[in-house]
């Protein structure tokens, strides 16, 4: 009988990512449900010390796997090594993050343990002794709630969305090996590229500053960087913003970019395009700032600013200037 | 070069989206059906194979009898010929079973690598493509938008969070595009005349030995939690003024500065 809740937990260049400790939170939860004991799985090349870290949050095992292969993240390395140490001990639940690095090795995963999972998920929670997962669907204009009748019932949970808690936990190492058969292994890291230092990505953010048409042009961006500076922001951006080339695809928030969920969103010139809002309506607070009183995205706005965005977006500054002093 | 491209019939992204009062699933009713978008790029991505290496671009979708639709689309951008798995055992499939379908559905046909879009803008489950390539043994790259292939090396480019990385593999593989990734083109004309006289193959679940048994199921359908009436502010009627009526609230109310 499938046993214990389990996550994969994600770590790059050293160090454990957020939705790591989002996943070790939620899961502890659920655990605590069921009764059962929370196991992470940790991937890559000298880890194991990132063991400790995860315990804090409610792990009871960390299940590590010390292999130069993998690192950095490949989709086939760790999905076999995720696999088999799965495969192995049988766990009923298996949470991961929806980050790039997730939903990759999810899907794979999907695949090797034939199961179920649900995507992007903003609540789990347990029914009759099974996982329900919560999720948006057509971008959000709907939600699902998702059953799983096989092991482990996998979901995939949207970062920056559920709780960070500390629960201070054994988190007792048990190594295993990744059993990285070379041959299968198909794929290589031929590169990474980095992004410009400090950039935040939209779909990791707590707040986002977006910018669409009524920006009128690439170079009127700067004001909404000025701005996200000053939060610790990201800047997003509407398709009509993308499409003109304004802005790169990897800001694009929206049912063709990314579907986000920050604590705040500022929209600035965005009229509020149906495909627009089902991005980012799960946003815990929504700021919209528009010439057009008609535009469709006062209609979710939990605050709004019908004016000039040129005149309004550095009165901003200047005030969040001021509370942070 | 023989090329496969996965696609999927989904709702308009202008869809307005109503759940059904029982919550089973979505009202069908006035949507208007469109190729998902990013199976676009993998269409696209595909063609341009075609153009550069020779070979056969070949579609397969599995739906009800509308994505037939979807099919001559393709078809009238310029692949080959089609498949279509129409089955109503398939219909509300998960994306195991679906995978599962069109992976049994390709091994029919020769191929040196497959398209999917990254996911489909309706589920947005983002699994067939991986669970795809999991079921015929291939390596897989996702969410890529930059490929290049030199003999049957493969480089593909998939953006992560805060940066990009280039995976190094070789055909056959599975990829998934995303924006970015190239313009798809528009059917042309006579592009839409030739479409209607290509070869579509129409299978059932049992010509491809699958039942389309899902692991998961949506249990509920229901709409999206009602958000709370907005304030306009105007305490005071210059940009200045609403700037600093609003930076307050958002430390003071919402508390998320």
């Amino acid at each position: 009988m499938a046993k214990g809740v389990w996550i994969v937990a994600e770590q790059r260049d050293g160090a454990l990512r957020k939705v790591s400790f989002e996943l070790a939170s939620t899961a502890r939860k659920l655990a605590d449900q069921l009764g059962e004991e929370v196991g992470a799985v940790l991937c890559g090349s000298g880890v194991e010390a990132m063991a400790a870290e995860l315990a804090k949050y409610g792990v009871d095992k960390v299940y590590v796997a010390d292999n130069a292969a993998l690192e950095p993240y490949t989709t086939d390395a760790y999905a076999m090594a995720v696999a088999k140490i799965v495969k192995e001990n049988d766990p009923s639940i298996l949470l991961l993050g929806a980050s790039a690095q997730g939903k990759d090795l999810s899907a794979s995963l999907v695949g090797k343990l034939a199961t179920g999972m649900a995507t992007d998920c903003t609540d789990v929670k347990i029914a009759d002794g099974k996982l329900c997962a919560v999720r948006p669907m057509y971008a959000g204009k709907c939600f699902g709630e998702i059953v799983i009748d096989t092991f482990p019932q996998m979901a995939s949970l949207r970062p920056n969305v559920f709780t960070i808690v500390e629960c201070a936990k054994a988190g007792e190492v048990v190594k295993f090996d990744a059993g990285l058969d070379a041959a299968a292994l198909k794929t290589k890291v031929a590169e990474i590229i980095k992004e410009a230092a400090g950039k935040i990505d939209v779909a990791e953010a707590n707040i986002i500053v977006s910018g669409g048409r009524g920006m009128k042009g690439p170079e009127n961006y700067a004001l909404l960087e000025e701005l996200a500076g000053l939060l610790g922001a990201a800047v997003g951006a509407s398709r009509a913003a993308v499409d003109a080339g304004w802005r790169p695809q990897s800001d694009q928030v929206g049912q063709t970019g990314k579907v986000v969920s920050p604590n705040l969103y500022i929209a600035c010139g965005i009229s509020g395009a149906i495909q627009h809002l089902a991005g980012m309506s799960s946003s815990k607070y929504i700021v919209a700032i528009n010439k057009d009183a008609e535009a469709p995205i006062f209609a979710r706005a939990d605050y709004g600013i019908v004016d000039d965005l040129f005149k309004v977006v550095p009165a901003l500054t200047q005030e969040v200037k001021k509370l942070l002093a | 070069m023989n090329i496969v491209a996965c696609v999927k019939q989904v709702p308009d992204t202008e869809a307005q989206i109503k759940v059904k009062g029982d919550g089973s699933g979505i009202e069908e009713g006035g949507i208007k059906w469109v190729m998902n978008p990013y199976d676009e790029y993998g269409v696209e991505e595909a063609l341009k194979l075609k153009e550069k290496f020779g070979g056969e671009v070949t579609i397969v979708t599995a739906g009800p009898a509308r994505t037939m639709e979807t099919i001559r689309t393709a078809l009238a951008m310029g692949a080959d010929k089609g498949i279509q798995i129409d089955d109503p055992a398939l219909y509300n499939a998960d994306a195991y079973a679906t995978a599962e379908a069109l992976a049994a559905a390709i091994k029919g046909v020769p191929y040196d690598i497959i398209f999917c879009g990254q996911r489909a803008i309706d589920d947005d489950s983002a699994q067939v493509g991986p669970i795809l390539a999991e079921l015929l043994g291939i390596p897989q790259v996702t969410f890529a938008t930059k490929l290049e292939i030199d003999g049957t090396a493969v480089k593909a480019t998939r953006p992560i969070e805060g940066a990009a990385m280039v995976i190094a593999t070789s055909l056959p593989c599975v990829i998934t595009a995303t924006k970015g990734l190239n313009e798809p083109r528009y059917a042309s004309l006579p592009g839409i005349m030739k479409a209607k006289k290509k070869p579509v193959d129409i299978k059932k679940a049992a010509d491809l030995g699958v039942t389309g048994a899902s692991k998961s199921k949506v249990a509920k359908f229901t709409p999206p939690p009602a958000r709370p009436p907005g304030k306009i502010l105007c305490a005071d009627d210059t940009p200045e003024g609403k700037a600093a009526e609003l930076a307050k609230l958002l430390r003071e109310e919402a508390k998320v500065i």
